[in-house]
């Protein structure tokens, strides 16, 4: 046993290692990055790591080698999982022979996702077992145990940390020990591993079957736990069940209490072990109101008169991240016991401060250019999924719509089908055309559609922290392998024009852009510059005070956070990454490289 | 060993911060949880962390009025996050300000002095730490984090020597960034002397 600092993501790689899985595979998004890439720095030798292209991909390597018999384990964020979704439905009627976990991180708040989608709701549609750790340290250990109920049911399984059990750290004992796991191959059975209508029937009527079964055994699994007395009780699952007990520790008050580890299919027995004497229930859990919907269809089918308080009835939020403030707010009201008050001085006015792209990220000299090519011009701006969101922000505003996935691309084909005098601009970054943008070029070419393709190319995925794709010829397995060059993919797939620029020189990416916007059918314009984060800073600029005339647009046009104004000048701090768009758009030439 | 919370500005390397206090007291035998701000929020937003340690912790976010000590990499950011110290606990600041684009914008700048007003006012033990000075003394923009580690050392509250934080930075860091890191540790360390 050693004894180590983990994060909740790391905590699960190197559980899923204990567990003797042997293909990983999984796409890039918060808070589920590090699992993955703690596999691939902690790989004994023998697993096989890969980011895949997609999430789908990625599930159906794992589910490729699941059904010969090896512990696969698939990473993704929450939204990932509506990407996986297809395979994930059918493989729920095919099952697995060796255990596969799917690891779908939910992030309530959101904090860095589109939605505020559930997985444990994901379970119980796509008829698969989920499971919800209370902590990084839990996490480590229920990880094993996921992958054991895999096998034994011969099903895939869910798993769904959120965000503060991702990427929190807790002290944690790691075992030396691992299991090995020789997998038996994969055994031809057409009965088996071909889905058709008639089998999905027969399968249908088997997942009915073993439902209650595992119900009953979820009833006995040592992470569901009804304790403590009274007529009130609350239920609680994954952290929100942490932020209870935090909440209830500082109250001198007893209540039942019911932690919903696996909710689906949902520990009925134990639930109702739970429910029996009491009057009221108060639920707490994040997203979607998957326990208390359990508890009311329970109190429902028994004929009990509990009554079942939560988001559904308004005593809960319906929306966003639990904390223990307000976990502790809730259960006070609902004990009826008196609300803490709190003396708050009232604070000086606090800057905003969002999100905004790096000093020197290409991405701001890439729109910048797009702006200045298309300046009084009618043109709407479709963006995608990345740091390059946020280049909806002031001064830049150019991004017009962002969706999911790829949808920049399609949707730019659409809003042309409605607006054919508008140019209509599509940005997408390198991994994200390589996870789900070319089959939108596809389309666009095939059917004769008007668009201005922009590719940002910073040769990694930025966001997520710098993970290797297609495109940038490396892997996870520390090998060198052949780039996939995008430049080739649009022109092989039929685009015509096709320009490669350089965003950080202004001049020539602003021509690049002008000629591709008076063309027609769909025009690529690739930006290729690599993220500030993948290279070394170039020496950086300075404002010569004496010439510098106050004029702000360095700010005002190009919203760099390396410039701020001091004294009625431009002043450039120490995070200038030498970009030198600033320098480029000066109209005194006051800015020049140390 | 005491309840931590760090606040500043995405990369200005509060992680780092909350790793080194976190493995201090793990080398007591402590229990210690620690709750981060990675993803899109930490691109030039604000950033938290919290460190917490024993047994008692369940939930990694501190509640609100518990820390019994706050370092802030960033005036604006202290006070944003002053609502999580307890009662007499201790604020260690540092007083550059990082102004967000936003308020660049307007053309202003915000005033980092009513800050710094306001935390004194409301708060009994501040040290107050430049570090856009100790950067310049150590010819590094990236010791902010250690020096205001430095500071909290020397003013008691961390429950950590400085002598201690230099080990566990001595084991963490590459080599090559060391004697910076040591430099601007023990300049913090004499701004929280100073202040006493």
């Amino acid at each position: 046993m050693n004894e180590e600092l983990l994060m909740g993501n790391q905590a699960i790689a190197l559980g899923a290692i204990r567990a003797g899985v042997s293909v990983v595979a999984g796409y890039p998004g918060t808070p589920s990055t590090e699992i993955l890439e703690t596999v691939a720095a902690r790989n004994p030798g023998d697993i096989y790591v890969e980011w895949s292209v997609n999430e789908k991909a990625a599930m159906e390597v794992a589910a490729g080698a699941a059904i010969s018999g090896a512990r696969a384990l698939v990473t993704m964020k929450q939204v990932g999982l509506n990407v996986a979704s297809d395979p994930l439905m059918s493989l729920a009627y095919i099952g697995v022979k060796g255990g596969m976990v799917i690891v779908s991180a939910d992030d309530p708040g959101p904090i860095s996702s589109q939605t505020e989608q559930d997985t444990r709701q994901f379970a119980e549609f796509a008829n698969l077992p989920v499971f919800d750790p209370v902590s990084p340290e839990e996490a480590y250990e229920m990880i094993g145990e996921a992958f054991d109920y895999s096998e034994k049911y011969q099903t895939p399984v869910l798993f769904r940390p959120t965000t503060r059990v991702c990427h929190g750290c807790a002290s944690i004992q790691v075992s030396e020990e691992r299991r090995t796991i020789k997998p038996e191959g994969f055994i031809k059975d057409d009965t088996k591993w071909v889905i058709f209508p008639r089998t999905s029937y027969l399968n249908h009527l088997k997942i009915a079957k073993r439902d209650p079964i595992l119900a009953d055994d979820f009833s006995a699994y040592s992470r569901n736990t009804v304790s403590g007395s009274g007529k009130k009780g609350i239920a609680a699952g994954g952290i929100s069940f942490a932020y209870l007990q935090e909440a209830l520790s500082s109250l001198d008050t007893d209540c039942k209490l019911f932690r919903a580890a696996t909710t689906n299919p949902f520990p009925e027995k134990l639930a109702l072990e739970f429910l029996d004497g009491l009057e009221e229930v108060l639920v707490i859990e994040e997203l979607s109101p998957v326990i208390e919907r359990a508890l009311l269809r329970l109190c429902g089918k028994h004929h009990l008169s509990v009554k079942i308080r939560g988001k559904l009835s308004g005593d809960t939020s319906p929306a966003g991240e639990n904390t223990v403030e307000s976990v502790k707010a809730a259960a006070l009201n609902f004990l009826g016991l008196p609300e803490e008050q709190v003396d708050k001085p009232q604070p000086p006015e606090l800057p905003i401060r969002p999100p905004v792209l790096c000093a020197g990220c290409p991405h701001r000299a890439s729109f910048y250019a797009v702006k200045q090519a298309m300046k009084g011009k009618k043109a709407v701006f479709s963006g995608d999924i990345g740091c390059y969101t946020l280049g909806n922000a002031a001064p830049l505003n150019m991004v017009d719509t962002c969706l999911c996935m790829g949808a920049g691309i399609t949707m730019a084909q659409g809003i042309h089908r409605v607006e054919p005098d508008t140019v209509n601009f599509a940005f997408v970054g390198d991994s994200t055309f390589f996870a789900s943008g070319i089959t939108g070029v596809v389309n666009a070419v095939y059917n004769e559609t008007d668009i201005v393709l922009i590719v940002l190319d910073n040769s990694t995925t930025a966001m997520t922290g710098h993970q290797p794709h297609p495109g940038t010829g490396r892997t996870m397995m520390g090998e060198i392998s052949e780039k996939i060059d995008i430049a080739a993919i649009l022109k092989a797939i039929g685009v015509k024009s096709v320009e490669i620029a350089d965003p950080l020189d202004l001049k020539a990416a602003v021509a690049a852009v002008k000629q591709a916007a008076e063309g027609s059918g769909v025009r690529a314009v690739i930006f290729r510059s690599p993220c500030i984060a993948v290279t070394k800073p170039a020496p950086a600029f300075r404002v010569d005070t004496d010439k510098c005339i106050g004029c702000k647009k360095c700010i005002r046009e190009f919203g760099c956070p390396a410039i701020s104004i001091r004294d009625g000048k431009a002043l450039i701090d120490g995070s200038c990454y030498g970009c030198s768009i600033c320098a480029q758009v000066c109209p005194v030439s006051a800015i020049k490289r140390t | 060993m005491k309840n931590c919370i760090l606040a500043g500005v995405g990369g200005q390397g509060t992680v780092l911060a909350s790793k080194l206090i976190a493995q201090c007291a793990m080398e007591r035998g402590e229990f210690v949880r620690t709750a981060e701000t990675i993803g899109m929020a930490q691109r030039g937003g604000c950033v938290v962390s919290h460190v917490r340690v024993g047994e008692d912790a369940h939930s990694p976010l501190l509640p609100l009025g518990s820390a019994d000590l706050l370092i802030a990499f960033e005036p604006a950011e202290a006070v944003r996050t002053l609502p999580y110290l307890k009662k007499g606990g201790t604020v260690v600041v540092s007083t550059t300000p990082v102004q967000p684009v936003t308020v660049s914008l307007s053309g202003k700048s915000y005033d980092a002095s009513a800050m710094l007003a306001y935390l004194r006012q409301n708060c009994e033990q501040v040290v107050e730490v430049d570090t856009a000075g100790i950067c310049q003394q150590c010819s590094s923009q990236k010791v902010a984090n250690v020096a205001l580690l430095g500071a909290a050392a020397a003013s008691g509250a961390l429950g950590v020597t400085p002598e201690e934080l230099e080990s566990a930075v001595t084991r963490r860091l590459p080599e090559k960034f060391l004697e910076m890191n040591r430099r601007a540790l023990y300049a913090g360390a004499k701004a929280a002397e100073q202040e006493e």
